[in-house]
């Protein structure tokens, strides 16, 4: 790969003083490593890569590799979407020190996935010492990700409370909504604070549904973190068990069959679709535009119904594998005509909705100029998927990192400059065009051949990432397997744990009754970002 | 407008019949794994695959030769790994309707003893062994009754999502699309759990909100249902307990009606709302309790 020999002797010749550079397992993965001494130059390395190859910051991962070789390490990963190539810079963190500088100041993005670290690693990115994974009620010093934390353990509950910016001043009141919301949702705190209507302000606490799945992986056989892999959030099953696949078949250095790659594809769409049509129903629902939702929430439910049919799971559960896939939608006459139905009739119910949509001024007056996310904030906080394209930002891991069989495919991606709601709904309506388009491509190509390979063999010690453009956005896993071939460490990425930031930033100025739309145009993943 | 009305004259009726009808699902549909205890031979390869331990297989401490095989309804996720683990004596079969009153309905097991030949073979489907029913829980089941007939006319259910992966809010919310259309039962989703006579739970309750759960279940008001919804709400699912899940919405507030799936089909969903009212027609297809 020249791509990679070309960025090995730019790096080597300008940072090769501070950094150790190493190919991956994976073909698009390079490893850096900063140099002990050199650890203060940690944020102005991250922000020379940023700047130099127009990388975006990806995610953070911190793996207690004590038992190993007696330090923590630090894996900052960008994605360098011109060429299709990973930077993972690392970082050894001496358990005397448990201190890094932050780089929050040069990269605004990586601000939760410090203080993330430091909630569950004790790991400080100072001065970004601010809470936001353990709830007030957690020991400040229990870190429930360090080896020898026994997730079995019972951890008292201490005094504490959440500690909220306050806005002072005449007729400045606070709202307090959550985590029991009163529509079907998942839970999370709002905090607002408003004079009158306009919201002045909005601290968001989350984590209440943090299962500890990354640390029950731990030890588990990657066949079985598969099934966790699909519980991390619901809406996007597939999307996670497949960024799981990936990351173990990359680190087996193990390729699926064409035809399975054809599958993956097909059901990323086919859960895009149905996620995309829920969508528009919502922000439908929430300015009260009820003939429109009707339409779209029957139209998602037949597309749930299709799942069903294909694959004997409404939300695609039980399909993705390592190695390929356990079932082939297009197996049976009655499945391909099904498929086919949808291609024409779904299609045909979709435009009619968009017509009836687009042509109901109430409507779209309540959309424009509703929630705005500028390009530059967007770009600050590193604003991933839908909401990043509605804000002008052309970033689609679909393109910029080919994965399943996306390569050869024709496709689109869209974006607006607008950022605000009826950006975020054209885009999906765009979207959804684009994945009715790219199903009819994919439609029997290879049918009949194996989805599956043999038992793949999980090498040990061994570390990849594995990734994929869900419907929210970029879906990203990195593990790292033990000296069994179990996993050691495995890190998700939701794209909700990048875009939440957002909705802080977009509802300021707002009025509070269109809190629900704004929130709804994000339509972010509690459980993905709290895990 | 014209549009909104041709779209409502030409749109036709999307309500399914549901229970009147209940449809069969896909071929391919993974519904309730039964196992063939005449097949099995209690070799605990199914346990093996089970991620979430539902099966298990259990070698008796008193007796040498003696095995119990186990399987619980609620702690199932649907993959079908026991049946690919063991297609001869397990298969997943269409039926999705699982909801119960009673926990201990969703276990069934299968003694097994050793023969000569060192193969496990079927002895019996033990006996129920159930405690005589107390006076009191007598009095409790009346009570239960009563109220079931009470909100037999209306139901309003208050959401709550004790840290789901929200596969099962995908399913619930699912239930105010015009194809299952909850609200043709009189039943209403409401904003606080001061509006509602049930609380739908899901999730396998995290530490995180284990208090606020307790907190909604005091603020709803007497006398109220609890339906724990998923693997998650009734025994923990995938993420068991830990330091982080309290195992199941049972361990914080006492539950009413379970009802299994990863997550259920909204028709399931329905089965189990219903027959916590009492309203499920008892004779209806696919009902077998």
């Amino acid at each position: 790969m020249t791509t990679k020999r070309r960025y090995i002797a730019l790096i080597r010749k300008n940072l090769g003083d501070r950094l150790n550079i190493r190919e991956g397992v994976a073909p698009n993965e390079l490893y850096l490593s900063l140099r002990r001494e050199s650890l203060g130059t940690l944020p102005e390395t991250c922000s020379l890569l940023t700047r130099s190859f127009r990388a975006n910051f990806t995610t953070l991962v911190a793996n207690d590799e004590r038992s190993l070789n007696g330090t923590f390490v630090l894996s900052y990963v960008f994605s360098v979407p011109t060429d299709d190539l990973f930077l993972i810079l690392q970082v050894p963190v001496e358990p005397r020190h448990m201190e890094v500088p932050s780089v929050s100041h040069v990269l605004e993005s990586a601000n939760w996935f410090e203080r993330e670290v430091k909630d569950w690693f004790g790991i400080v990115a100072f001065p970004n010492i601010y809470r936001l994974a353990s709830h007030p009620d957690w020991p400040e010093d229990v870190h429930p990700m360090l080896k020898d934390f026994d997730p079995q353990t019972s951890v008292p509950r201490v005094r504490g409370s959440f500690d909220f910016k306050h806005v002072e001043g005449e007729g400045v009141f606070e709202i307090p909504v959550g985590p029991v919301h009163a529509g079907i949702i998942e839970p999370g705190h709002f905090r607002f604070s408003v004079a009158g209507e306009p919201i002045i302000n909005l601290e968001i606490q989350l984590f209440y549904a943090h299962k500890g799945t990354e640390k029950i992986a731990e030890g588990m056989s990657p066949q079985r973190v598969v099934f966790l892999a699909e519980r991390i959030s619901g809406d996007s099953s597939f999307g996670h068990a497949v960024a799981f696949c990936h990351c173990m078949e990359r680190l087996s250095r193990c390729e699926v069959p064409r035809r399975a790659a054809v599958i993956r594809t097909m059901l990323l769409e086919l859960e895009r679709l149905y996620n995309h049509t829920g969508d528009i129903g919502g922000i439908l629902l929430d300015v009260g535009f009820a003939a429109g939702a009707a339409v779209a929430l029957e139209l998602k439910e037949r597309l749930l119904q299709l799942n069903e049919l294909l694959t004997g799971s409404r939300l695609l559960r039980g399909v993705a594998a390592i190695g390929g896939v356990r079932r082939d939608p297009e197996d049976t006459p009655l499945k391909r005509q099904a498929l086919a139905d949808m291609l024409v009739r779904g299609r045909q119910a979709f435009e009619d909705l968009v017509s009836l949509v687009m042509s109901s001024s109430s409507v779209l007056d309540r959309l424009e100029t509703t929630g705005i996310l500028s390009h530059t904030d967007a770009y600050r906080l590193g604003i991933t998927g839908i909401a990043g394209r509605a804000s002008g930002m052309n970033r689609d891991f679909r393109r910029d990192h080919p994965h399943c069989a996306y390569g050869p495919l024709t496709f689109r991606v869209h974006t607006s400059g607008e950022g605000d709601v009826l950006a975020r709904m054209r885009v999906r309506i765009d979207e959804v065009r684009e994945s009715f388009s790219i199903i009819e491509q994919l439609q029997l190509q290879d049918p009949g051949e194996p989805a599956r390979t043999g038992v793949v063999t999980v090498p040990p010690l061994q570390q990849a990432l594995g990734y994929v453009e869900g419907w929210r956005g970029e879906i990203v896993h990195w593990a790292m397997t033990d000296a069994e071939g179990n996993i050691f460490r495995w890190k998700i990425t939701d794209p909700s744990f990048h875009n939440w930031r957002a909705i802080t930033v977009a509802v300021r100025n707002n009025i509070i009754p269109d809190f629900p739309v704004i929130n709804k145009s994000f339509n972010l993943s509690y459980s993905g970002n709290d895990r | 407008m014209l549009r909104i009305l041709k779209q409502a004259l030409t749109g036709g009726v999307a309500t399914n019949s549901y229970p009147r009808v209940v449809g069969e699902p896909p071929d391919g549909f993974r519904g309730k794994p039964v196992i063939d205890f005449t097949r099995c031979t209690a070799c605990d390869a199914c346990a093996g695959a089970c991620p979430t331990s539902a099966i298990t297989v259990q070698t008796s401490a008193q007796k040498r030769g003696e095995r119990t095989v186990e399987m619980n309804y609620g702690d199932c996720i649907f993959c079908g790994e026991c049946e690919a683990a063991c297609p001869d004596a397990i298969h997943l079969t269409k039926e999705f309707q699982l909801a119960v009153t009673d926990k201990s309905e969703l276990v069934t097991r299968g003694f097994y003893t050793r023969g000569s030949d060192g193969v496990y073979q079927y002895s019996e489907v033990p006996a129920q062994t159930r405690s005589h029913t107390e006076p009191v829980e007598e009095i409790g089941k009346a009570l239960k009754k009563k109220v079931r007939t009470l909100f037999g006319r209306s139901l309003h259910i208050r959401e709550v999502d004790a840290g789901s992966c929200n596969g099962c809010e995908v399913e619930i919310t699912a239930l105010n699309n015009p194809v299952y259309d909850i609200q043709r039962f009189g039943v209403r989703f409401v904003a606080s759990p001061r509006h509602a006579d049930m609380l739908l739970v899901t999730g396998p309750v995290t530490r995180n909100m284990e208090i606020a759960l307790k907190q909604t279940y005091d603020a709803t008001p007497d006398p109220k249902l609890v339906v724990a919804v998923g693997a998650c709400a009734i025994g923990g699912g995938v993420f068991g307990k830990s330091y982080a899940s309290c195992g199941g919405v049972d361990a914080v507030v006492p539950v009413d009606v379970y009802i299994p799936g990863c997550p259920p089909r909204p028709e399931a969903l329905l089965h189990g709302i219903l027959l916590a009212m009492d309203r499920y027609p008892h004779q209806g297809p696919a009902h077998t309790a």
